[in-house]
């Protein structure tokens, strides 16, 4: 198991090394950090003596390395419009972000489990049917068509939630403002959690119905049955434990996905997060900021990812033989 | 010897789009207490649904059409789900034919061996390892303790076969039904299943029925064979005396069909033709088409399993 996860971990640093090359590729194609300093009154002799000492005549390699080192030491440059370390903007933002992505997890959880079980298990039943219907709906209404509707239903027409923004928030541990200690921080989080989760909710609750009806045929569900065993065991431990298998692979992959996606809902209901905030730089050619925001989520995709991969370890044991080697 | 089992004009059929399709005809048989009884007949024959239908888990879209299933004084074609679910495993066990898929690849052995035994009696986790920890020595495991915390990918075939069998012991049933139980091994393990199986049958006193198209292995093990063909039940009787005189002319056949260690050099015999297909068994004598004695009456009528000078029964009305 140890070896394992030294070599996920090996894996992820490489990816990181890969994404550092992307950001570092836009940094230097799009912008020009010495516009970003320096205002249009100033002279061409003086900004080419200004890029010699940040090293901007340095070859590309060079300039990478730095990149990265300073990267890696938690600068990611500075955002010339918060005048403020990109990184330290784009932190300040994150637990919106993170909170909004695991309330959408948590229904996702909630939901696409019993209904997907359900579904399997009885294929012909009514209520599998509606929701097979319902979920290929969900699949094809993009977020911010579900998210405008929502706004209009719960916000506008029957004023039962608000429409926009975070609500109340408290400060804890000293620096993360959560919204889910109040409230009306609670309220806020609905409409937002439902957007995010309805292209991802349908997707599961299809792959778990999926991956389980394919678990019940197989022989040792068929043996289990032979043997005796309650249905609720054999549907619950002995089927399900093997249909979350694939599940959680797609799940880690679909969760990094899900933060890409906050950048549609954060703009739909003004949530000051990390999307947000992502959709600001790219309207003020904020490269530095636009930068770090593509690094931290690559960060946070990868993290998902090794995470999820070391979970899978554990529930499936044939991996971990396979790192004991 | 009392009866365990009697199995009195067995009929499943299957559903399907283009009508019903009859798998198992008419089927008869008893079963002693601690009796073996070898189901035989080629792939198709209705031997491993004649099987599953005896703990009533027949494959959607069949269903036991007709017929009674008595076991002890249960019947059990009239079982509820949940009656039905108490027989399964404690009264009758089942062995599969894949051990690579028989068990579940994400539960260790402990785990799927004490459920068997939980499932039916009310036992604590303690007791019920304790028998599991008996009943991998009684398969001839070494270090049991070891073995409960594995998983099933990290032992071989044969091993995996023994512990379906351990599990299949766990709640002490009257009667094991044996599916193709050494098919899918090599053939030295195969010996040593068979082996363990008549062991385990003879000192539990435990009945079985084991389908298998492998006569050489019916020889063996069982004391009595059923050979069944297109879903009937041909030839009935004493092992001894069926393999040594086979009275239908598909026994005949099949018998004739294995290799010889005498003549090592011919051809082996075959039987012309194929089983027919389900869907249109010909009228009459199911085997008709293929048989070389084949007359008029053959054509129009069903033979009864009658007995026979040897003693066995017979559905031919050509045999004497």
């Amino acid at each position: 198991m140890f070896a394992f996860i030294v070599r996920r971990i090996a894996q992820a640093v490489l990816v990181m090394l890969v994404i550092s090359v992307i950001g570092f590729a836009i940094k230097s194609a799009v912008g020009d950090p010495v516009r970003d300093l320096v205002g249009i009154a100033v002279s061409v002799e003086e900004r080419m003596a200004l890029r010699e000492e940040l090293g901007l005549n340095d070859p590309l390699p060079v300039q990478w390395v730095r990149f990265v080192t300073n990267a890696v030491q938690g600068d990611l440059g500075h955002s010339y419009f918060f005048k403020k370390p990109a990184l330290e903007v784009i932190l300040k933002k994150a637990p919106a972000t993170i909170e909004l992505v695991l309330c959408s997890s948590l229904i996702i959880v909630l939901f696409s489990i019993p209904i997907g079980i359900f579904a399997a298990v009885k294929p012909n039943n009514f209520f599998s049917r509606l929701f097979m219907s319902l979920s290929i709906v969900g699949v094809s209404i993009p977020v911010f068509l579900t998210a405008i509707i929502l706004i209009y239903i719960f916000a506008v027409e029957l004023h039962w939630l608000p429409s926009y923004g975070r609500g109340d928030t408290v400060r804890i541990w000293g620096f993360w403002d959560t919204g889910l200690l109040t409230w009306d921080g609670l309220k806020h989080l609905v409409l937002p959690s439902i957007s995010l989760s309805s292209i991802m909710l349908p997707l599961f609750i299809r792959l778990i119905r999926a991956e389980m009806k394919e678990v019940l045929e197989t022989d040792y569900i068929k043996f289990a049955k032979a043997k005796g065993l309650k249905l609720s065991r054999i549907y619950l431990l002995h089927a399900f434990k093997n249909t979350l298998l694939p599940v959680i692979t797609v799940g880690g992959v679909q969760l990094g996905t899900m933060i890409a996606f906050t950048v549609l809902t954060e703009t739909v209901f003004q949530w000051q997060g990390m999307g947000f905030i992502f959709l600001e730089a790219v309207e003020r050619s904020d490269t530095s900021l636009l930068v770090a925001y593509l690094v931290v989520v690559g960060f946070i995709f990868v993290l998902v990812n090794t995470v999820v991969d070391v979970i899978y370890g554990l529930v499936n044991p044939t991996v971990r033989i396979t790192g004991r080697k | 010897m009392d009866t365990l089992l009697s199995v009195e004009n067995l009929t499943v059929k299957f559903r399907l789009r283009q009508g019903d399709l009859t798998a198992v005809d008419n089927v008869s048989f008893t079963l002693g207490r601690g009796e073996r009884l070898g189901l035989v007949g080629e792939s198709g024959a209705g031997k491993s649904v004649t099987g599953f239908s005896l703990i009533n888990l027949i494959s959607k879209p069949g269903f036991i059409d007709s017929g009674s299933i008595r076991f002890e004084d249960i019947e059990i074609t009239r079982l509820s789900d949940t009656a039905m679910r108490k027989v399964r495993g404690e009264k009758i066990s089942m062995i599969f034919q894949d051990p690579m898929m028989t068990l579940n690849p994400v539960l260790t052995i402990g785990t799927q061996m004490i459920e068997t035994l939980r499932a039916h009696v009310g036992c604590s986790r303690r007791q019920a390892e304790a028998i599991a920890l008996e009943n991998i020595r009684k398969v001839h495991i070494p270090s049991p303790e070891k073995r409960l915390k594995q998983y099933p990918h990290e032992m071989s075939g044969g091993m995996r076969q023994r512990i379906v069998i351990a599990i299949a012991l766990m709640a002490s049933p009257g009667l094991i039904i044996a599916d193709e139980p050494t098919t899918a091994l090599d053939v030295t393990i195969q010996a040593e299943i068979m082996d363990l199986l008549l062991e385990l049958c003879a000192t539990e006193g435990v009945g079985l029925i084991l389908i298998t198209h492998d006569l050489a292995v019916v020889s063996q093990v069982t004391q009595r064979i059923a050979v069944m063909y297109a879903g009937r039940i041909v030839e009935t009787g004493d092992t001894q005396q069926i393999v040594h005189r086979p009275k239908h002319p598909y026994t005949q056949g099949l018998l004739a069909a294995l290799p010889q260690h005498s003549n090592r050099q011919n051809r082996l015999n075959q039987i012309p033709g194929v089983m027919p297909s389900l869907i249109k068994i010909p009228p009459g004598c199911s085997f008709h088409e293929r048989c070389d004695l084949c007359q008029d009456l053959c054509r129009e009528q069903i033979p009864q399993l009658n007995e026979k000078s040897s003693g066995a029964h017979v559905a031919c009305h050509l045999a004497e």
